[in-house]
């Protein structure tokens, strides 16, 4: 055994006493440790050049989750870019290409394959379903770290209650998904922006329809490797940076980003305190010695 | 007058009750020292605004946002406090484990300092915590999340805490005169230093590493993989000065207490601290530039950004590293102090860009705290104050331990 093949060996090991099942190499997904799942993911696409920005997935996700309902006539809304919010999960944009043609975005959480809010929830309130959805759970203790690690800025605390909740879409998991019906967003499209699926025939149908129209769109489906892979994916006929997209996320799984750290700090944990002890005995044969 | 361990015998809970109730009461004769006049009136406002936290939720008395969920109260005492709390695992490393005999009279007064930093911390997190009620999960296993770097340093925070208060429990046995307690909780220390040291590494760095996952928000000059290793280096640094300053304030404001041991030393020790930083001081620098060259973020030094980070780094760290090395070579009490300042200005600067001025620059709404967001800091910063006051008047932590424990520790 070499000197490296040693260390790995060590390493692993160390990390097998800590941390149990949940670091296991290639099973970076926060989900139940030592559950194998055969299902597939979940997945949506959103086809944005069939968006016409009329808003009713708004409508629809705030009436299945009981959110303020928003109003739809209002065409100001545009003018400022909006976020998604503790009461609004999904929120539609509206992009000005050059020629001042119109392109709306719709945006909601990603449900990434990978995601970081769930692997830096210290109590599992933030999980992943097998099946795709990113949903979170009462056990949370509010400290607020899945929103500074969701690299998409998604889950929102509510700030003004003295029983705060995260906030953000469900995919509509408990109340239409897990039923076998559409989330109540790509139900209520009268466009057909949304495609549901497995994440595999979202993405087989992504690439279909830019090989069908490849004049039409941008040759990106974003999503598809970003962060690891999302189970919401776009596709756009313009590059995705002018469509308040960030293009420079990489497609490094958040998960990976402190793994690296969390073996070390095993090996740390095992090899330290021994160190210390041998250090200690040393010096104190040193004063005898005088 | 002060400190009548020798003198007490506890034999009883009923005992122990009526000690206890004794000692509460002030020891001081003039209870409006510009101390109490100036802590008082901020803590009874604290302690209102904290009321109104829990009954109206964080937004009523913080600017904290959906761009910024992270404020002063996380970056004040979990970031900062943990930072320049490193002493004590540093001096019970040199003490306990090196063997090095002349730091004895600063180690309690220091693992003090550390364990009443730790407590007052966890507490502070509790109010920025926005469902308390569920702290425990973390502990109880109401679902354990191994892949979580903050899993990780919650567990380490808590029982650092609790070794920190094992390797100061033989002053409190001191001060009750339990002589059999004593020589059990005596006989704990070695271990509690061990393991406290670990736990220290695996906290300190993993405040940093809490920062791995916000590469999306963090600035390219302060994210960087090696932040969970330049945490920990600053904490060496950050702690010790950290001794030098509190001992210089608490060396005048506790003459009475100290013992010959503790003042004739005093500047030998702060001596000898002084090159320990400026060696820590050199290591992080040294860090810092191959970080430049390994992430290749070289660019982003002639940028507003870089200027500011240019000013941590040159300013905070490499003077006085400097000025470290200067006045223990000089013998230079004054530059040695002076560098203290600097450096503790410096973690401050560094922990601050690192979650608020860094952090989530295309925000649209900087974060910056409201006044009663700084109050309540200053509450737990002076209520700890106040209970350090509390316990360095009773317990032997300057002065001389009662004789019958002299002999060994």
């Amino acid at each position: 055994m070499d000197r490296r093949k040693f260390l790995k060996v060590l390493a692993t090991g160390a990390s097998g006493l800590a941390f149990g099942n949940a670091l296991k190499p290639n099973e970076l997904q926060a989900s139940a440790p030592g559950k194998q799942s055969d299902k597939e993911l979940l997945g949506v696409l959103v086809d944005t050049t069939r968006c016409i920005g009329c808003r009713s997935c708004e409508a629809a996700c705030a009436d299945i989750n009981g959110l303020p309902e928003p109003n739809l006539d209002d065409e100001q809304i545009f003018e400022k870019r909006r976020t998604t919010s503790e009461t609004q999960y999904t929120v539609v944009n509206r992009y000005l290409k050059e020629d001042e043609t119109e392109i709306f975005v719709k945006t909601q959480c990603m449900h990434c394959n990978y995601p970081g809010c769930a692997s830096a929830c210290l109590v599992k309130a933030m999980h992943k379903l097998e099946e795709g959805p990113v949903n979170w759970e009462t056990n949370c203790i509010g400290c607020r770290y899945c929103m500074v690690a969701c690299p998409f800025d998604i889950p929102k605390f509510e700030y003004n209650t003295p029983t705060p909740k995260i906030q953000k879409c469900t995919f509509c998991w408990e109340t239409r998904v897990s039923k076998g019906e559409k989330p109540a967003c790509v139900e209520a499209c009268p466009a057909d922006v949304m495609f549901f699926g497995t994440r595999k025939e979202v993405i087989e149908e992504a690439k279909s329809r830019i090989y069908q129209a490849p004049d039409d769109f941008y040759h990106h489906i974003y999503g598809e490797q970003e962060v690891g892979g999302t189970s919401w994916v776009y596709i756009a006929a313009v590059p995705f940076e002018q469509l308040g997209f960030r293009t420079d996320l990489g497609t490094t799984p958040y998960p990976k980003l402190s793994k690296g750290f969390l073996t070390n700090i095993a090996v740390i944990d095992l090899l330290v305190p021994t160190l210390l002890l041998g250090i200690s005995y040393a010096a104190k044969n040193k004063k005898n010695d005088k | 007058m002060y400190g009548n361990a020798e003198t007490t015998e506890i034999k009883s809970v009923k005992d122990f009750i009526g000690f206890f109730l004794k000692e509460l009461k002030p020891q001081g004769k003039n209870l409006f020292t510009p101390f109490n006049v100036i802590t008082v009136p901020i803590i009874l406002l604290g302690l209102v605004i904290i009321v109104i936290r829990f009954a109206k939720g964080l937004g009523a008395v913080t600017n904290l946002s959906q761009e910024f969920p992270w404020g002063l109260w996380i970056g004040f005492d979990v970031l900062i406090g943990i930072a320049l709390a490193g002493g004590a695992y540093i001096l019970c490393f040199m003490y306990y484990i090196l063997g090095y005999e002349k730091y004895h009279p600063v180690v309690r007064v220091v693992v003090l300092n550390g364990f009443l930093a730790y407590s007052f911390y966890a507490g502070a997190l509790i109010l920025d915590l926005g469902r308390p009620w569920n702290a425990f999960n973390v502990l109880i296993g109401n679902k354990f999340g191994f892949s979580s770097v903050l899993f990780m340093v919650a567990w380490h925070f808590f029982l650092y805490t609790v070794s920190l208060l094992l390797e100061f429990s033989p002053a409190i046995a001191e001060w009750l005169g339990l002589k059999n307690a004593w020589k059990i909780l005596n006989k704990m220390t070695l271990a509690a230093v061990v393991f406290g040291i670990m736990l220290s590494l695996g906290h300190q760095g993993g405040v940093g590493g809490l920062f791995l996952l916000a590469k999306a928000k963090l600035h390219p000059l302060w994210y960087s993989e090696f932040i969970p290793l330049l945490f920990v280096v600053s904490s060496v640094f950050g702690g010790l000065s950290m001794v030098i300053f509190e001992g210089s304030i608490s060396s005048k404001v506790f003459r009475h207490r100290m013992s010959e041991e503790h003042h004739e030393t005093h500047d030998r020790i702060v001596l000898a601290l002084a090159k320990v930083c400026a060696g820590a001081m050199f290591v992080y620098t040294f860090l810092k530039i191959m970080e430049l060259n390994h992430e290749g973020t070289w660019t982003f030094l002639a940028t507003p950004m870089g200027y500011w980070y240019i000013l941590e780094v040159v300013g905070c760290v490499v003077l006085p590293g400097m000025l470290f090395l200067a006045g223990a070579r000089s013998k230079g009490m004054g530059l040695v102090k002076l560098a203290a300042f600097i450096t503790i200005i410096g973690i401050v600067l560094n922990r601050i860009n690192i979650c608020l001025v860094a952090y989530n620059m295309d925000a649209a709404v900087r974060y910056v705290p409201t006044w009663m967001e700084v109050v309540v800091t200053l509450t737990v910063v002076f209520t700890e104050l106040w209970v350090y006051r509390w316990i360095v008047n009773r317990m032997p932590v300057v002065s001389d331990s009662p004789e019958w424990a002299q002999h060994a520790h």
